[in-house]
């Protein structure tokens, strides 16, 4: 059974140098096809409006070859490295050094994200950024419940993010109420209309859950935009409270809790504030999470993933599962909205996009499905990467999409892409991915 | 027939549109013993299967399943997940339905899910961690690990279901739907790509959860060995009608039997038996 892998991938390997020449031609080929129409010819309005145009065979020649070249490093680069399947050709050495790193890598993670605010004390920006990948963690973990777990593929989840920090902002501005009280109301508004949309949908499967969870995104945000009277429509809400630590506010005034500690106030102190609330409610979602999968219910999601057939034969109420999952995901979409909504102090319908939602998905699918530590790891390579590509200016779309083809490539299944049981006899052993299903939604 | 019935199909009728896949057929499947359902492919046996179990809601008729207490509850008014969950039938099926990604000891922990779900306070007492919950879930733990070696797979206990061989996949969807502790077991063709040895062990397996769990069972098969075996009691099933029922010895001597499965006159298999002998 060993020899059987290493004699295929040898024998692709000695096969491949016509079958390399030939997928490159074929992939320049569709390069020249798209790119001479795209690139090749340059149109543009002359000084009297007449349409001016010229050829630029350079580029197009430069593109194809790059095409060329690229797709033979890239179809080396799986064979050598292979899909999920061809792992066992990794050396023992690098595979203990490898479940090592997995070992320590979240606890390591955790410690420097910890540490953060202390070494980059000084730097805004990158706090203001670790703020917003915090952000996109616990949205991905809470989409991670629905789509990971209960294998229900959910394309609105920003409508629950929109649903908080609405809730938050206009119970906030209305009524005068503090964060904390606010904070709960809005993941439970959020789970409520989770289950809103739960019931109708429930019947449905796969792509067409995936619409209509669409659509419904959709609704909740021109909804949003046309019911000026309650949301402000397309001017949104401003003057939302800052969130107060447990009651005392965090600004100069002789209240404020710098006053109070008798140290000298400091705007980075909100931020750190700011921080330090994000990462608890992340660390909230993850522990809730994890808990769940052990939890009946949690098995009963996963389960439901696997097979729903054989679910309704051991009399679990598909119904109320997946209603739980979807609720469940919801609340914590609410949580993160709300937080959203007190971080910025202004909230409009344009940051509740469609976008968002396919943002976090991709966090959720780029992570592993199921997989807590890789959707961390996958929302700090998206929001972070693309932060880091930032002097690449036009270029960073092009590196992003060339990062998720490789990704893609070596990892089908994410990241971290195998599971690990929720409860074991003598040795908890991962499951690979390609036994473990998507789900049909 | 002797002893009281656990189930009784009265005058059952499926219909697909204008095909008739089931017509006006009644049996009796006796408490703690094995009944199985014969016939030939495509005589409708799968079809009264998902009547029973919730999957298809039958056109016409009454299917009664009557509980230790004396409790009768009407199947046919059931649906879905309510006939495992409130009646407490348990069903296998033709094409092993694991959960391939979950490990044998998951499958049979997700089996015992109602239970865990009414231990767990609906997860909010388990969310917390409360001892009744954890107690709840060690003896659901000493369940599927006594099922596991009754199956004889606890040295793979923590091996994903998908990892197994085809039989010992067989018996743990066997394990996991006697895990809901039911009081009617339906397998759909247990025996099905098992070879001679496993399906000896499959009849071993069979026997023990009806002698020793006196859990009553109906079954489909095609191995008639198996069926010749192990049932008590047999009805066979030709294009949608019963054509015979019996002991295994008087259903394996009936001529409208052999004719079925021949797909013969019923003169011809006479004549055939006759010419034999």
């Amino acid at each position: 059974m060993t020899a059987t892998p290493h004699e295929t991938t040898k024998a692709s390997r000695t096969a491949g140098i016509p079958f390399l020449l030939k997928t490159a031609f074929i992939n320049a080929l569709i390069a020249l096809v798209l790119f001479s129409l795209m690139v090749g010819i340059r149109t543009e309005a002359g000084s009297d409006g007449q349409l001016t145009y010229w050829a630029r065979f350079g580029d197009v020649a430069a593109l194809v070859g790059a095409v060329f070249g690229g797709s033979i490093v890239i179809e080396l680069l799986r064979q050598w490295i292979g899909p999920t399947g061809a792992e066992k050709l990794v050396p023992p050495s690098v595979q203990s050094g490898m479940s090592f790193i997995g070992r320590y890598l979240a606890p390591a993670l955790l410690i420097f994200t910890l540490l953060v605010p202390v070494i980059f004390y000084n730097q805004r920006y990158i706090l203001d950024l670790a703020i917003l990948v915090l952000t996109y963690v616990m949205l991905g973990w809470g989409l991670n419940v629905v789509v990971g777990l209960a294998g229900l593929l959910d394309l609105g989840y920003v409508a629950f993010y929109a649903v908080g920090a609405y809730s938050y902002g206009l119970l906030a501005t209305s009524f005068g109420w503090s964060f904390w009280i606010c904070l709960p109301l809005a993941g439970i508004l959020a789970a409520f209309w989770g289950v809103l949309l739960g019931f109708p949908v429930l019947r449905l499967r796969g792509d067409y859950l995936a619409i209509v969870t669409l659509a419904f995104g959709e609704i909740i945000r021109l909804v949003i935009i046309n019911w000026q009277s309650l949301t402000g429509g397309p001017n949104g809400v401003s003057g939302i409270p800052r969130p107060s630590f447990f009651g005392i506010p965090l600004d100069n005034s002789d209240d404020g809790l710098a006053a109070k500690l008798g140290i000298e106030y400091s705007p980075t102190h909100r931020i750190v504030f700011l921080f330090y609330l994000i990462l608890a409610l992340a660390l909230l979602t993850n522990w809730v999470t994890i808990r769940l999968r052990r939890l009946p219910i949690g098995r009963a999601w996963e389960a439901l993933r696997e097979d729903e057939v054989a679910c309704r034969a051991l009399g679990i109420n598909t119904t109320t599962t997946k209603l739980t999952a979807f609720a469940t995901g919801a609340m914590f979409g609410g949580f993160a909205g709300a937080f959203f909504a007190t971080r910025q102090g202004f909230i409009s319908p344009e940051s509740f996009t469609f976008q968002e939602s396919a943002l976090v998905l991709a966090i959720v699918v780029l992570g592993g499905m199921g997989s807590q530590l890789g959707v961390a790891l996958a929302a700090l390579t998206m929001i972070g990467g693309f932060e880091l590509f930032r002097s690449l200016e036009n270029y960073r779309m092009l590196v992003f999409g060339m990062a998720m083809v490789l990704i893609m490539i070596w990892r089908p299944r994410g990241i971290i892409g195998h599971r690990a049981p929720t409860v074991y006899l003598t040795k908890a052993q991962v499951i690979s991915s390609d036994l473990v299903k998507e789900g049909h939604g | 027939m002797s002893g009281e019935p656990i189930l009784s199909v009265d005058r059952l009728t499926m219909r697909f549109g204008g095909i008739v896949a089931v017509q006006e057929l009644s049996f009796e499947a006796e408490r703690k013993k094995i009944t199985a359902l014969i016939g030939p492919n495509g005589a409708g046996k799968t079809t009264v299967f998902n009547c029973i179990t919730g999957f298809y809601k039958p056109s016409d008729g009454a299917i009664r399943l009557t509980h230790d207490d004396g409790r009768q509850i009407a199947l046919e008014r059931l649906n879905d997940f309510r006939i495992a969950k409130q009646a407490k039938v348990a069903r296998t099926f033709q094409n092993i339905r694991l959960f391939p990604g979950m490990t044998a000891l998951e499958n049979l922990m997700v089996a015992q899910h109602n239970a865990l779900m009414l231990a767990s306070g609906f997860t909010l007492l388990g969310l917390i961690g409360v001892p009744t919950y954890r107690a709840a879930e060690k003896r659901a733990i000493a369940l599927a690990t006594d099922w596991l070696k009754r199956i004889k797979l606890f040295d793979r206990a923590d091996d994903a279901a998908g990892n197994l061989a085809y039989g010992d996949q067989r018996r743990l969807e066997i394990a996991r739907a006697m895990c809901t502790e039911p009081a009617l077991l339906c397998l759909d063709e247990p025996a099905a790509g098992l070879n001679a040895r496993e399906s000896a062990a499959l009849s071993e397996l069979l026997l023990s959860i009806r002698n020793e769990l006196g859990t009553s069972i109906l079954l489909i098969e095609h191995d008639m060995s198996v069926v010749m075996e192990i049932s008590d009691h047999i009805v066979v099933m030709d294009h949608g009608v019963k054509i015979a029922q019996g002991t295994p010895r008087e259903v394996r001597d009936d001529p409208k039997v052999i004719a079925a499965y021949l797909g013969t006159d019923e003169e011809e298999a006479v004549a055939v038996m006759e010419s034999g002998s």
